[in-house]
């Protein structure tokens, strides 16, 4: 039984078994209620991915995805709150505020292709130019970190402060338009919804995959562990960032347009910066660096979120706190890495039960030896 | 012309606020290259402690002392930060030596620990918290050491913690029972904190109007940053910080205790976030977000300022201060009336305090498309390209 | 020195200040095509600096670098790169993550943008190239593991590689042979005298026999700027030399 543990092909291919037996079994177990939770936390894995894109492989740590997520979000919010109107009629909220007249900026919504393309066009364009106008003049690390989140509390002040323009804090309700004519709010939409997020989900991940395979991956790992020999051999850096920052910038546009319709309602809130660095833990904890861990650790962390949130509110904030702690200083592979890294029979070998040696006993238990393997081996991670 | 002085007064206070606040942060960053996210809660305990020392002051045999309170709590509140400063660094940042990003990280999940531990803080609780980390530490040292240096090792360290955890969680939740041992501290509503009467009038100058509150506050950042300077620039640890500053791996050669100085840095940087804490109760009610709303512009100060020199770190701070209050509290309209409506309507359109936040931060990206290392950038063979 | 028509890279009065602290002083170098070229020069003598002014890393103060005959001054790294201008680095900068093949690849690579790295695919002669090179440094069975696991000389010969793989006019080597084997080191002498002809190439290093291996000429940096040139025995019987590398000490890294 301790063979099948120390195979690496076999380490790499059990979590998608297990993905894809959950996949198949929790649609029909789980009530809708609950399906309706996985399919809001599985939208939040491909704003992950795009988060492991950047962080995991390009070394750059947005704390404001949530920006472009929320953007999305708000695309196809204003859609759908003018789709539930009589021609000529404006969104309810604005009666409210004394507008009459349409602001000029939500017309275009009212085209579904228009509002399709904008979902991840918008997010990638304010990704992109932001991105460029802080890669060129090559703020990095720490600084490019606090100026997202500089950025992100501008963008959540805008759209918050402005009630005329875009209802402000209340932001704009989805659940009672209609889509392609079935109400939003409904379990049959909500089902539909479900499978198009697990079909784009897959998508984003193909995405990533051919996006890090290849000599444009090698040359995104090649920005994060040493810019400037990148430089020197005559690469241009900077289009680099741009490029896969407007990338993960649209997928969190189209991660936050799945996640407001099915959580009926987009707001300010997705701006918050809390909201924010919590994506950037799921990945963290799923395995930066794997794509399928920044999947899998946005569906189980909100996934134990809200079972802690509904029976212990208080201790949540104590669990993530101590979650962040935990994950940077033990596990900075998060559980992906570690499991891919053997962490299960390191596991089992301090209580007794040796793994089948792969060379002489003293080699194998020599812990520099182990540690030289376990280098060498991370070697095509 | 009065309400020119006006604007910049109120501006300097707010300015003076954030340098009190970004002080700290800033030398932590240039000497270690960390950014504190839990910097915010760390003013926010300074600011609880003000309110704790304002509690004892209240009545009681110190009652005729409450006109002094408020200068006995910045010590005790540079104090009570400084050491959960020097704690934080010695059990998380230290580890993370080198990992800024990682760092970052691990510091805000310190903030959300330190945020909700402000909320629930009851005296049971906080009987549980400590017997579970007395626990945690005694039970190594009870047990026979052979236990210690087995391969399951790990695990028991690991077992022993969580052990003592729910020692202390189910010894929390027994006194929980008592009400009197449940009563939460602070809970999780905003307090206030009375400034004592001396600090609740104004001096006119002519018609200038000055709170005596943001007197103090000015006064107070003038003082501190006298101190912080010359803490710095005379004495013996603080040349010690600069040389550490410019040069790490040559400072430890030359025999100096890099990891005290570390730890010391640390411990001034978040006893400064205390003493900005104090400064903060007297501009209003304070809850456990407070550090959320100073935290990110205390971060625009350190882009903007540029690492190392405390002199960035002022400017940029007064900078930002007086800006943001001109644009948010939309004086220029007072200034001039008469100016154009297209003007006019973008004036107002910002402002509000946080309308002018946004003006603010697009003004300063625009700032470093010229100035990539903010105001006063070190130079030399070092500088990373 | 005989007179070169066109010189490939020259220096004019490069000055460089660092806050008050002139890194490098009024220093004039140039070099023809195909040449092969040491510099040597104490600690703090200005040499890598020097490197960091060719390929754009720093911008002089005062005067003008030209590569055949234009200007690099204010261009970017990377378009001086592109240029032709290739550089190892002091101590070995290989991305450890990748393999050594994959190294080379992105080193290789003729063009560097984005869409051509995500849409084009290495041609054949550039993939001839790069196993070509991995067995000219030995590293074809290690092709395919970490380069972060390489010993310190298979690194630094990975970068070599990388640097030739680049296929500059002008190569600038920094300490090549640090920590390196007797043997590694005269390969690597043996390979350098190889590659200039073709190439223009650069050499830093404190390395005496190195040098002295290299048959070239020698230039030799004090303070920022050239303190005299000419060949190895010249330079060291030059009593300017012995001084600055001796100088009132008893002992130096000169002998």
């Amino acid at each position: 039984m301790g063979d099948w543990l120390s195979n690496r092909t076999l380490r790499r291919v059990l979590p998608w078994v297990a993905i894809v037996i959950a996949a198949l079994v929790l649609p029909v177990v789980l009530p809708p209620f609950r399906l309706n939770l996985l399919g809001r936390f599985l939208s939040l894995g491909i704003v992950a991915l795009g988060i492991d894109l950047i962080w995991g492989f390009t070394g750059l740590l947005s704390l404001g995805q949530g920006i472009f997520f929320a953007l999305g979000g708000y695309a196809l919010g204003m859609h759908l709150q003018l789709n539930a109107l009589a021609p000529g009629e404006l969104p309810e909220f604005f009666s409210l505020y004394g507008v009459k007249i349409l602001p000029a900026f939500w017309q275009p919504f009212s085209s579904p292709v228009f509002t399709l393309l904008c979902i991840w066009v918008l997010p990638a364009l304010v990704a992109g130019v932001l991105g460029y106008l802080v890669f060129r003049n090559r703020i990095k690390g720490v600084y490019f970190s606090i100026l997202t989140q500089a950025a992100l509390l501008v963008f959540f002040n805008f759209f918050n402060g402005q009630q005329k323009l875009i209802n402000g804090t209340n932001g704009l309700k989805t659940d009672t338009a209609r889509l392609f004519g079935m109400l939003v709010g409904s379990d049959g939409a909500q089902r539909a919804l479900f499978w198009l997020t697990v079909v784009l989900v897959i998508g984003s991940w193909f995405l990533c995959r051919w996006l890090t395979r290849g000599r444009f991956g090698d040359a995104l790992i090649a920005i994060r562990d040493d810019e400037p020999r990148l430089r020197f051999t005559g690469y241009n850096p900077t289009a680099y960032k741009t490029v896969v920052f407007a990338v993960a910038g649209a997928m969190a546009g189209i991660s936050g347009a799945l996640y407001t319709v099915q959580s009926g309602i987009v707001s300010p809130q997705y701006m918050a910066v809390p909201f924010s660095i919590e994506m950037v833990i799921w990945v963290a904890v799923g395995g930066r660096g794997t794509l399928i861990g920044a999947v899998l650790g946005a569906v189980v962390i909100n996934y134990a979120k809200s079972l802690v949130s509904e029976a212990l509110p208080e201790t949540w904030l104590f669990i993530q706190g101590g979650l962040f702690l935990l994950v940077v200083t033990a596990l900075p592979d998060g559980l992906v890495g570690w499991w891919r890294g053997g962490g299960l029979g390191r596991l089992l070998a301090m209580v007794g039960r040796s793994p089948r040696a792969a060379t002489y006993p003293e080699l194998d238990l020599d812990p520099a030896v182990a540690a030289e393997r376990r280098q060498l081996e991370g070697g095509e991670a | 012309m009065d309400l020119l002085y006006d604007t910049l007064f109120n501006g300097l206070a707010i300015g003076s606020v954030l340098v009190l606040a970004a002080l700290g942060l800033a030398v932590v960053f240039g000497l270690m290259g960390v950014i504190n996210m839990a910097h915010g809660e760390l003013m926010m305990l300074g600011a609880y402690t003000t309110f704790v020392v304002q509690n004892l002051f209240k009545d009681g045999p110190l009652e005729a002392l409450f006109p002094v309170y408020i200068l006995v709590a910045i010590p005790v509140a540079f104090v009570v930060s400084g050491l959960a400063g020097l704690l934080l660094e010695k059990t998380v940042i230290r580890r993370l030596y080198g990992r800024p990003l990682e760092t970052l990280l691990a510091t805000w999940g310190v903030s959300l620990i330190l945020q909700q531990f402000v909320r629930s803080v009851s005296s049971a609780f906080a009987i549980g918290l400590v017997l579970a980390v007395v626990l945690g530490l005694l039970i190594p040292r009870l047990t026979p050491p052979r236990l210690w240096q087995q391969r399951w090792t790990p695990l028991l360290g690991v077992g022993s913690w969580i052990g003592s955890g729910a020692v202390g969680i189910g010894v929390a939740s027994a006194l929980g029972g008592v009400r009197v041992l449940d009563q939460p501290w602070f809970s999780a509503r905003n307090i206030d904190v009375t400034a004592p009467q001396w600090l609740r009038g104004s001096i006119d100058l002519g018609a200038l109007n000055m709170p005596t509150a943001r007197l103090f506050i000015i006064a107070l950042t003038a003082i501190a940053l006298a101190a912080v300077i010359w803490f710095l620039q005379k004495s013996v640890w603080g040349v010690r910080i600069r040389a550490v500053t410019q040069n790490r791996s040559m400072s430890d050669c030359l025999g100096i205790p890099t990891e005290t100085v570390d730890a010391l840095t640390f411990l001034v940087g978040s006893g400064l976030a205390g003493v900005a804490g104090v400064a903060v109760t007297l501009l209003g009610s304070v809850g456990p977000n407070l550090g959320g709303n100073y935290i990110v512009d205390c971060f625009m100060v350190v882009v903007l300022g540029g690492v190392g020199k405390l002199v960035g770190t002022v400017v940029a701070a007064l900078g930002i201060g007086v800006l943001s209050y001109i644009v948010g509290s939309g004086s220029l309209l007072l200034v001039w009336p008469a100016m154009p409506p297209a003007l006019n309507e973008l004036v107002t359109f910002f402002a509000t305090t946080s309308m002018a936040k946004v003006l603010v931060f697009a003004l300063i990206v625009v700032f470093l498309q010229f100035r990539p290392a903010g105001l006063f950038p070190q130079k030399g063979r070092f500088v990373e390209a | 020195m005989a007179a070169t028509p066109t010189p490939l890279l020259e220096l004019r009065g490069i000055s460089v200040s660092f806050d008050g602290f002139w890194a490098l002083n009024d220093l004039n170098l140039s070099l023809a095509p195909g040449e092969l070229r040491a510099v040597i020069g104490p600690n703090g003598a200005g040499k890598t600096t020097f490197l960091d002014v060719i390929t754009g890393k720093v911008r002089p103060t005062k005067g003008e670098v030209l590569f055949q005959g234009r200007s690099l001054v204010g261009i970017a790294e990377h378009r001086i790169a592109r240029l032709g201008i290739g550089r190892k680095f002091q101590t070995p900068r290989v991305y450890q993550n990748l393999t050594p093949r994959r190294n080379l690849e992105l080193a290789v690579s003729r063009r560097n943008g984005p869409l051509a790295l995500l849409f084009g695919r290495l041609d054949s002669t550039a993939r001839d190239r790069v196993q070509h090179l991995l067995e000219v440094v030995g590293l074809e069975l290690l092709a395919h593991q970490r380069a972060g696991g390489l010993s310190h000389g298979q690194k630094q010969w990975l970068e070599i590689a990388m640097l030739v793989a680049q296929d500059p006019q002008l190569l600038l080597v920094d300490e090549p042979v640090a920590g390196l084997t007797d043997e590694e080191t005269e390969r690597t002498a043996d390979l350098l005298r190889q590659l200039s002809g073709e190439h223009t190439v650069l050499v830093i290093e404190h390395d005496m026999e190195f040098i002295r291996d290299l048959r070239a000429p020698v230039t030799v940096l004090h303070e920022g700027h050239v303190l005299c040139q000419g060949s190895m025995d010249e330079v060291q019987n030059d009593p300017r030399v012995i001084e600055v590398y001796l100088g009132s000490e008893t002992e130096g890294e000169f002998n």
